[in-house]
């Protein structure tokens, strides 16, 4: 049982890890921390929803569609929120931020009824592998397999490429990269975006397995926070290894402490790792 | 080939540069000296678009500069290695080098761009994979100027080489500055604390006292004007 435990929070945890490498991205490069991030993510839930609904698009067929919305999404929120805050006193971007959850959510709420969603039937559903003891769920496996292999393609994409070096290069210092030629204008535009492809693929493939409603990326965002913060902000692999930290965390203390303290135990943890190491376990 | 008009610039509405002129022939190695806090990096801040002029023009090779953001001007052929060299140390020396070349798209021309910059400074070679943060000043300050040259400038600007590092190694960078300067043709200006060294090498300089220019000739000239002896030189 203990292992089915573990297995269940790892996989949740890759799924954390994804929202959370979106996340410090940006902070990483701009020292932003966009609320709105928890809410992109919904908004691509609803997307994979209604292709569902509407057009009978299996999730992952829908998974380009969605991750391009939100990608688009990100774009807009940089050229019509962010960029207007990026120079002003750290307390502006973070009310912008805010502001604009809110509104995306009652947005949201507006359009399609505060009403809990599902989305039916993927070629997945309802499918899963045993395991000696253990029984695999086949969209839980696909949801930590295709956070983990995105979060590899983005820290590989960030390493590797021109455009991921000027990233890097303008997170180091935007008068710096332009004195490079680095565009960083369009740098946070493009790093808006791949924040938004994190939280559009994540959210797509936790749809066939969660609700789908206006306060769905809600705890996902708190949690990415947490998770950012764990990891060391701007650190994609601390992301990485603490959103599995915490998926562990809250399986394990749902199943032994009861599920209304699942949550409580991962910023219990949070609390007490920012006591004894303020720049996060995997900071400098 | 560079020509500074009138400028008058600074921070937050705040003027810290008065009413400025100079210009550059192409070739020349010019320096622009005075003291802590004169204005210096302001004015090469403003010729490379990170700052923008309240009044005045900039003109470079015929076209009006001073409202191009800066990755613009770096296009244009201006390169600009700024006060504390900024080199970015997370990333390795090698990538220092081809972020350095960010505006250039043909791989062969950056492949010898960058065995020019090796022969040029043999040490670099050596670090190629090493952390920028983890070589000393004057290494870091090669490899600021390197990456500058890796952009094919047709106008260098450095600001301050000198800071911080040993004399020893003062006279090394000098050299490779003067070197890039004769052998290669390429134009130069360079704002310094350090008068003497930077008027000696110097074909013409200009003296900056809080904002204002005050003086201007051959570094020879300069050199052995009373002023800079008197406030500078202290003679
Ligand atoms: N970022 C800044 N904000 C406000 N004032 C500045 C800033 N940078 C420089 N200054 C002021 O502008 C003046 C000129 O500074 P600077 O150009 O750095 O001089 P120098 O390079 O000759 O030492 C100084 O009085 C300095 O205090
Ligand atoms: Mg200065």
């Amino acid at each position: 049982m203990f292992l089915q435990v573990i297995l269940t929070g790892a996989l949740i945890g890759s799924v954390y890890s994804l929202v959370a490498v979106g996340l410090t991205l940006v902070w990483g490069l701009m020292d932003i921390i966009n609320f709105a991030h928890g809410d992109m993510m919904m908004i691509s839930m609803y997307t994979v929803f209604w292709l569902y609904t509407l057009l009978k698009f299996d999730p992952f067929v829908s998974l380009p569609i969605s991750a391009g919305i939100t990608a688009l999404l990100g774009v807009l929120i940089y050229k019509f929120v962010i960029k207007r805050v990026v120079n002003a006193p750290g307390l502006m971007a973070l009310l912008a931020t805010f502001g604009l959850s809110l509104f995306i959510r009652n947005f949201a709420q507006f359009l399609w009824s505060p009403n809990y969603r599902f989305v039916g039937e993927s070629i997945l559903s309802g499918k899963r592998i045993f395991l000696a003891d253990l029984i695999i769920g086949l969209p839980q496996l696909a949801a930590a397999l295709g956070s983990i292999v995105m979060t590899f393609l983005i820290a590989l994409f960030i390493k590797k490429t021109k455009t991921g070096k000027a990233i890097q290069a303008t997170a180091q210092g935007r008068d710096i990269a332009e004195l490079m030629g680095v565009n960083t204008e369009k740098i946070y535009a493009i790093t808006f975006a791949l924040s938004g492809i994190c939280v559009g693929v994540a959210g797509t493939l936790l749809s066939g397995i969660f609700p789908v409603y206006p306060e769905a990326g809600a705890m996902y965002g708190l949690l990415a926070f947490v998770i950012v913060a764990l990891g060391g902000f701007g650190n994609i692999w601390g992301a990485f290894y603490a959103g599995i930290l915490i998926g562990l965390t809250e399986a394990l203390g749902g199943f032994y402490l009861g599920t209304q303290f699942k949550y409580a135990l991962a910023f219990l943890i949070y609390l007490l790792v920012l006591q004894f190491r303020p720049k996060g376990l995997f900071g400098w | 080939m560079l020509r500074v008009d009138r400028l008058t610039v600074g921070y937050d509405s705040v003027p810290v540069i008065f009413d400025v002129s100079f210009s550059i022939q192409e070739g020349e190695l010019v320096s622009i000296v005075g003291s802590n806090g004169a204005g210096k990096s302001t004015i090469l801040r403003t010729i490379s678009g990170l700052l923008k002029p309240f009044s005045g023009t900039i003109e470079f090779m015929g076209h009006r500069i001073d409202k191009l953001p800066a990755h613009q001007i770096v296009k244009l052929g201006i390169a600009h290695v700024p006060e504390g060299r900024h080199v970015l140390g997370k990333m390795s020396v090698k990538d220092n080098l081809l972020m350095g070349a960010y505006t250039i798209n043909d791989k062969i021309e950056i492949q010898r761009l960058l065995d020019e910059m090796y022969e040029l400074f043999p040490r670099l070679k050596e670090r190629e994979n090493q952390k920028a943060e983890t070589m000393s000043g004057g290494e870091q300050q090669m490899l600021a100027i390197a990456r500058a040259l890796m952009s094919k400038p047709k106008l260098l600007l450095v600001d301050e080489m000198s800071l911080g590092l040993m004399p020893l190694m003062v006279d090394k960078v000098l050299e490779v500055l003067k070197e890039v300067n004769k052998k290669k043709g390429l134009t130069i200006l360079m704002v310094e604390q350090k008068v003497q060294e930077a008027l000696e090498i110097a074909d013409r300089g200009y003296i900056l006292q809080t904002g204002k220019i005050v003086a201007h000739g051959t570094g020879r000239e300069l050199l052995e004007s009373d002023l800079v002896k008197k406030a500078y030189l202290g003679m």
